[in-house]
């Protein structure tokens, strides 16, 4: 039951893009189009799971016992990092398709502020480590349904007429807002 | 321009691991500089929020703390009498979840200040539960003649209008700090 | 002196923030109120000073294939120093800030000054890159934050501008006001820059 409340609460509650903020860099460059949408997204679960679960292992082996946890910020970066380059390595060898439509798209992964952000998040909220990359997981759909939502928009916006200064960002912006606001409705579902 | 370092295996692991011996020494030593301010500062800020909802105090309540149900209980004392206590207490029924209070006791059991020290509630609603309009009703209760529930589930306090969540949850914070003193004294009335 | 244009460089003309548009979650996230946005502006711009210093110093040692690790590994130590004096000298901007301290390591803007910049050029030009771009985002962040603080708080640097039971246009301390505002602003600069010519 638990999960199932963690569950609802990181996809649409406390949505990561449009109520925490972390994620905004990809969320506003790749929703181009649907497509690509998607394809990210789905690296990103991937990823984000993967990293939950190496951070948990690094918190709970490597840094409390050894007393070090002011490394925490180098060791989980740096362990995302990894984790990134490995996943390119074998999505190369092992589905070249995926791994040709994501492009550039997946060393970005790196730098998503969600990424690190929500393998810390997890560390404060002391989840135990399948709790961690359910939350993970949940997040990476949450960050998804968002990535969706705003690329059917922006697709949709990029055969209207719009004013030259508004073009590009601050439309983006705009709209991302709105989805926003309209999020703001599911607060309250998770008590 | 000088040459860079070629990408050899042997070149990329030393250079790699140097950097990351001279950084992480850099940042140990930082870390033990700061590890005494960073405790100083943590105390400091229990000790301001205890001073903010009890009455004044000469002791360092901190050594004498009691853990209860996760609520922290601080003694205060002058000239080493018992004049009270100090409970940290949190609930987790906020319309947003976790909040927490510093609620501040007299001798004789009222309540005689409480502060809000965290919450993610809505601004604008559960957010004026700090505010003296919600927050002065509880000033001079004592909580066994004042029902701490709100006015809908048949107690005493007047709810914040549209926040009746966020009250509940401020209620049950409080009703918990009344439980966990009783525990730690027959009654928390410590003059009779 | 021709260095000067490195450092003005950040201010405007390749502002991070409303330019570039790099750091954005950061951005987003703590402009509620104007202390926490040149809290936020300082801790970055030592941060990005710090590291451009370092990398430019040590470009020539770095082999290439492992330059992004060796940046993070600088990146992150600088950042974690900045997490551990706020914590011991500034505890309420550091709760304030929250996660977005530490998540200073995955700011865009630093790890693409140094890509960019730091790795390429001399460290004087690099350091001087480091403080205006530092500069340039406080600036933007700041005037966000102010614009935030002032409708959706009615204060301004924690100064009250309006009564206690005055209502304020609450929005614009929530998510949406600040994704709505940030793009705005952006307008509002991609005007200003093409009416001055920049």
């Amino acid at each position: 039951m638990e999960y199932i409340l963690i569950i609802i609460s990181a996809v649409l509650v406390n949505n990561v893009v449009l109520a925490q903020f972390l994620g905004v860099c990809p969320f506003l460059g790749v929703s181009g189009k649907i497509n690509t949408s998607l394809g990210m997204g789905m690296a990103v679960v991937f990823v984000m799971s993967l990293a939950n679960l190496a951070t948990f292992l690094i918190q709970n082996f490597v840094l409390v016992p050894l007393n070090i946890e002011f490394m925490r910020t180098i060791t989980f970066i740096f362990v995302i990092a990894f984790l990134v380059q490995v996943v390119e390595i074998i999505l190369k060898k092992m589905a070249p398709p995926l791994y040709q439509a994501l492009g550039i798209y997946l060393p970005l992964i790196t730098t998503n502020c969600a990424v690190l952000g929500i393998a810390l998040l997890a560390v404060q909220k002391d989840y135990s480590l399948i709790m961690s990359v359910v939350y993970a997981a949940s997040i990476a759909v949450g960050f998804t349904l968002a990535l969706i939502l705003m690329a059917g928009i922006r697709e949709q916006l990029s055969l209207a007429d719009t004013p030259k200064t508004m073009q590009g960002f601050p439309l983006s912006l705009i709209t991302a807002g709105l989805l926003s606001l309209a999020f703001m409705g599911f607060s309250g579902i998770v008590k | 321009m000088a040459k860079k370092l070629e990408s050899t295996l042997k070149n990329m692991v030393l250079s790699l691991t140097l950097i990351s011996m001279v950084m992480s020494a850099a940042l140990t030593f930082v870390y033990l500089k700061t590890k005494g301010p960073i405790e100083d500062a943590a105390r400091q800020k229990e000790i301001n929020a205890i001073k903010m909802v009890s009455p004044d105090f000469p002791n360092d309540p901190l050594p004498e703390a009691r853990t209860v149900d996760g609520m922290t209980i601080y003694p205060v004392k002058k000239k080493n009498e018992p004049a009270g206590y100090a409970v940290k207490t949190f609930s987790e029924k906020g319309f947003s979840g976790h909040i927490e209070l510093m609620a501040g006791f007299n001798a004789d059991g009222t309540i005689n200040s409480i502060t809000v020290l965290q919450h993610k509630e809505t601004p604008g609603l559960g957010t004026k539960m700090a505010e003296p309009k919600f927050i002065d009703q509880f000033f001079g209760k004592d909580p066994e003649d004042f029902t701490l529930k709100v006015k809908k589930d048949g107690g005493q306090v007047d709810a914040i209008t549209a926040a009746t969540i966020s009250s509940r949850a401020f209620c049950d914070a409080l009703q918990r700090t009344s439980n966990a003193l009783e525990t730690v004294s027959d009654s928390i009335k410590i003059i009779p | 002196m021709a260095n000067l244009k490195y450092f003005t460089n950040g201010l405007l003309k390749e502002n991070p923030t409303f330019v570039l548009v790099l750091g954005t979650c950061p951005t987003l996230a703590v402009t509620t109120t104007a202390i926490n946005g040149i809290g936020m502006g300082a801790a970055t711009t030592f941060v990005l000073v710090c590291s451009n210093l370092i990398i430019a110093l040590l470009k020539n040692f770095i082999p290439d294939k492992v330059r992004i690790a060796a940046f993070i590994v600088v990146i992150a130590t600088f950042v974690t120093i900045v997490d551990l004096v706020m914590k011991a000298y500034t505890p309420d901007l550091y709760k304030a800030l929250g996660i977005f301290i530490p998540l200073i390591v995955v700011n865009c803007i630093i790890l693409g000054r140094a890509e960019a910049f730091a790795q390429k050029n001399k460290v004087w030009p690099s350091v001087l890159d480091g403080i205006g771009m530092g500069i340039g985002f406080t600036l933007a962040i700041t005037l966000l934050a102010c614009i935030r603080e002032v409708l959706g708080n009615g204060s301004i640097f924690n100064l009250r501008l309006m009564s206690e039971n005055a209502s304020t246009i609450l929005v614009f301390v929530l998510p949406p006001g600040a994704f709505v505002t940030y793009g705005l602003l952006i307008a509002v600069v991609n005007r200003l820059k093409a009416k001055l010519n920049i």
